[in-house]
């Protein structure tokens, strides 16, 4: 591992060593010249979830931070432009004065880490690319990126994609950046696709009596005219008592028995259509009024803030897990997880949030083998203090890791950007 | 026109021909390899027909394993490979090269799985794009991109181009619904990109194919998402004084929150000529027509066509029809629908161009092109996928009039150039293939291109996939062809163009 080395610029350093690059240029010359000096570098934004991945082989460290600041929101175009370290909260207020938003529904990692909110910015949560509830319905958030400009290993300024929905010029780099952890440029500009917010929601909770039954309304619900924005199942989990405690707190609505399972769907809308597919889907799933109850849009709202917060498993000092299966296999897991680990399932039945109690790592491969063998994968958002990385994080084949060493040795040759932070000599 | 630099051919390669033939002869079943002068005119072009050229061969391998085979081989002996599907692309990418084999990808032609629970079709790529829809829809379910060929193009053709549709701004484009792919690389290496479930963890390698035209692998297997039909689609037909007011009524319904199924704009020289091929009962005083299309509930689409009712009367329309009925939404599609043909009876040729610009520019962009037709003194009518910002410009002209074809020539490279000034790119949903190759720089840098370069050298490093395609050979902004169409004789006719 190459030591620090002291860089011929003029570009700001904090008392840790931290290099402060202030623009475009900056961060050009910052990794031109570690290039140069074949001395890698860690990158990070505002930190909010530089806990998610391996720790970076690397002596330096380069904070994007300061590369800040709304370029060019267009509302009518639904497009905004930001400087690629922008916190999330400043994009999400100023497109919420035009009644707009980012509808893959950012997650909010600061609970899980410190409990309370930390968004981070959005060029570090491109590069994670986990959008929340909405997933299933809009896309994730490779599927609202129109544009980058960044900088790649070498220390040249790249750009691809636009500002217009409609664009097939080149290769598409803007999602092979989306979730690449900021392995193969250092973002510095940002175009996302905007959409309206919708006037109302309004969640319908169900309580199912047992897992079929569960996977059964989520079918439904796919499979229905009457879109639903979001789906999410909280299993009852009584005899982990703090979890238990905590999941009651969490979801404690008026409209809600948080002590019991039970699944919980948005729909979204005018307030007439709303009622409407409200109904239609009450008729689909076979529900009576007695069986379920209704969040109004006063409830419905902070609700799905919670489950985008992971507030269940706020400060969590066990590993936590992200797992994506396809959802015909979800009732097989559900059994396998009830009283094993603590988890919800999200996205109609696709997306697992697991808590891994355990100071093993065992636990965490026989999840793994079962994501794969399901046709899915699994990733430890967040490792317990013991974790000894005997197990990797991310779930990759060989032929995959193969040709993302080329993808990366195309970007980035020396292995200056984040080194190892997602595969071992990547 | 006709004439366009391909990489320089290795005569050694032609020089082996029989012997290549022989070998790919043992690769897949005899009859697949075509190497005669009449089995291989078929092949010559894609739809960009105004390009030909005769494969060194065709080869048309029925099973993963074979194009695996073949790849290797061609690899181990530095063949090109031109990959194939329905051959219905509009920029050229399928081009044969005459030293290279044209990869044929048509008995690719079944699904291979239709998976309701999990809400996607598993799919050969030869497999149409209509065809997918044609297998669910019993169910109430449909496939959503839909470009407008897509009764005969192919779905591996589709991820190829990143094929989009009418329907793109609310529904996506080929990479927005998409699940997985299985693609062999130039090398035989068979790998698979994702599946029947959300996000592929790391890379987005599928994402990356999506829309790579053919020069990073061959798609031999597609998961595609399917979604639930609509329970109710309407549409608007709205007619406007001016192109300024019909443009910022557009404009308002999206700015409005309002995410229309599809939304289209005719200006009206195309009204005219529309109405006159296909008698839709258009408005013919009107400057400008719009067509919106909502989709959802009953409910929510009678309460979204208000206020689109509103707004265009707010924007001074001097008509507008509401669909009361399924044959009445489809007629106000019919002379959309035949906007090519239309402008293919009111001149001997036409151009189709395929840029994209910011919506809110579109009064800008028509004013510039109205401005290029009388400085070029030729013709112009304009579609615009007014949703997503696409803008089809047809200039009409005497193929058979050498300066006619210059000055159309220039004009269509104007119109792209003009596209990427206002903020837009030089192509929305065609490709970019050989067709616009030379305009590349218009849009990037030699540091955006060598990125782009790397990645195409780092999985194909001796570059015989698809090569000549997309990018520069000579890297200058030459000003090269269109989309041609003589005496309305366009390569799939049948084929609506939207």
């Amino acid at each position: 591992m190459s030591t620090k080395i002291k860089i011929n610029s003029q570009i700001f350093q904090d008392s840790n060593n931290i290099y402060y690059p202030k623009d475009e240029t900056e961060v050009s010359d910052l990794i031109r010249e570690l290039y140069k000096q074949d001395s890698p570098t860690e990158i990070i934004g505002n930190n909010s979830k530089s806990f998610i991945g391996n720790k970076t082989q690397s002596a330096n460290t380069t904070s994007l931070s300061k590369i800040s600041g709304i370029i060019d929101y267009r509302p009518e175009e639904l497009y905004i432009k930001v400087k690629a370290c922008t916190p999330i909260k400043e994009i999400e207020q100023v497109l919420s004065e035009n009644n707009q938003e980012l509808a893959f529904e950012p997650i909010d990692f600061g609970y899980i880490k410190e409990g309370k909110s930390n968004k981070g910015t959005i060029a570090g949560y491109l590069s994670c690319n986990y959008a929340g509830s909405r997933r299933f319905k809009v896309g994730s958030v490779r599927d609202h990126v129109l544009g980058f400009k960044g900088v790649n290993g070498k220390g040249d300024i790249i750009k691809s994609g636009g500002t217009v929905v409609k664009n097939v010029t080149g290769y598409d780099l803007s999602k092979l950046i989306a979730g690449s952890f900021g392995t193969l440029v250092a973002l510095t500009e940002i175009t996302l696709k905007v959409l309206p917010k919708k006037d109302s929601s309004k969640t319908v909770i169900i309580y199912p009596s047992n897992f079929e039954q569960i996977y059964d309304f989520f079918n439904k619900l796919s499979s229905s005219s009457s879109e639903i924005s979001g789906a999410v199942f909280i299993p009852e989990q009584s005899k982990d008592k703090d979890f238990f405690t905590k999941k009651n707190s969490v979801f404690k609505f008026n409209d809600l028995k948080s002590n019991v399972s039970f699944i919980a769907f948005r729909v979204e809308g005018d307030k007439i259509s709303i009622e409407e597919k409200i109904n239609n889907l009450k008729k689909e799933l076979e529900l009576n009024n007695s069986d379920i109850s209704t969040l109004d849009v006063y409830q419905s709202e902070p609700f799905w803030k919670k489950v985008n917060n992971l507030e269940v498993f706020e400060k969590t000092e066990h590993n936590l897990i992200r797992m994506v299966i396809p959802p015909a296999n979800g009732s097989k897991l559900c059994k396998h997880l009830e009283n094993n680990h603590n988890y919800f399932v999200d996205w109609c039945g696709s997306l697992f949030w697991i808590e891994v109690n355990s100071k093993k790592e065992d636990k965490i491969k026989d999840l793994k083998k079962m994501a794969k063998d399901f046709g899915g994968y699994l990733t430890v958002i967040k490792t317990s203090s013991e974790y000894d990385y005997g197990e990797a994080i991310f779930t990759v084949d060989k032929v995959r890791l193969i040709i993302s060493e080329k993808v990366k040795q195309s970007f980035d040759p020396k292995r200056i950007l984040n080194p190892g932070k997602m595969y071992r000599g990547i | 026109m006709s004439e366009i630099a391909l990489p320089k051919i290795d005569s050694s390669i032609l020089n082996r021909k029989s012997e290549i033939v022989k070998k790919l002869s043992k690769l897949t079943n005899i009859e697949n390899v075509l190497s005669e002068a009449d089995e291989l005119r078929p092949y010559e072009t894609d739809a960009l027909s105004v390009y030909t050229q005769t494969p060194l061969a065709v080869v048309l391998p029925e099973n993963t394993e074979e194009v695996s085979e073949i790849l290797k081989f061609c690899h181990s002996e530095n063949i090109k490979v031109v990959p194939r599907g329905a051959g219905t692309g509009l920029s050229g990418g399928a081009l044969p090269l005459q030293d290279a084999i044209l990869l044929g990808l048509g008995k690719f032609n079944k699904i291979l799985e239709i998976d309701y629970e999990n809400k996607c079709v598993v799919t050969q790529p030869g497999v149409t794009n209509l065809g997918i829809t044609h297998a669910v829809q019993h169910k109430g379910f449909y496939y959503a991109p839909d470009p407008s060929s897509q009764l005969a193009c192919s779905i591996g053709g589709n991820v190829a181009e990143n094929s989009g549709g009418v329907h793109s701004l609310k529904y996506g484009t080929t990479t927005n619904n998409i699940l997985g792919v299985q693609m062999v690389m130039m090398d035989g290496t068979i790998c698979r990109f994702g599946g029947k479930s959300f996000d592929q963890e790391g890379y987005d390698l599928m994402g990356l194919i999506c829309g790579s035209e053919g020069l990073l692998g061959v798609v031999t297997e597609v998961t595609v998402k399917i979604l639930k039909t609509p329970e109710v689609v309407r549409a608007a037909l709205i007619g406007f004084p001016s192109i300024k007011e019909g443009g910022d009524a557009a404009s308002e319904i999206i700015s409005s929150g309002i995410v229309p199924a599809g939304m289209e704009i005719m200006d009206k020289a195309l009204i005219e000529a529309t109405d006159n091929f296909s008698k839709a009962g258009y408005p013919r005083d009107a400057e400008l027509l719009l067509i919106v299309e909502l989709d959802g509930t009953v409910s929510e689409v009678n309460e979204l066509l208000k206020k689109v009712e509103a707004i265009c009367k707010k924007n001074n329309c001097s008509s507008l029809k509401l669909s009361n009925s399924e044959k009445e939404r489809l007629s106000f599609w019919a002379g959309r629908k035949a906007a090519f043909p239309a402008c293919g009876a009111m001149a001997p040729d036409y151009y189709c161009m395929d840029g994209s610009i910011p919506r809110g520019k579109l009064a800008e962009a028509l004013l510039e092109i109205k401005k290029l037709s009388e400085k070029y003194e030729l013709p112009v009518a304009n579609c615009f996928h007014a949703g997503d910002g696409n803008l089809h410009p047809l200039i009409m002209f005497d193929g058979n009039d050498k300066e006619q074809l210059r000055k159309t020539e220039e004009f269509g490279s104007e119109i792209l150039k003009t596209c990427v000034r206002l903020g837009g790119v030089i192509t929305g949903e065609h490709g970019v293939g050989i067709e616009k190759r030379e305009l590349m720089c218009e849009m990037f840098n030699d540091n955006d291109i060598q990125q782009q370069l790397s990645i195409k050298k780092s999985l194909d490093e001796k570059n015989l996939l698809n090569p000549g395609k997309v990018y520069p050979i000579l890297r200058k902004c030459a000003e090269e062809g269109r989309v041609h169409v003589h005496k309305n004789k366009d390569k799939f006719p049948d084929l609506p163009r939207f």
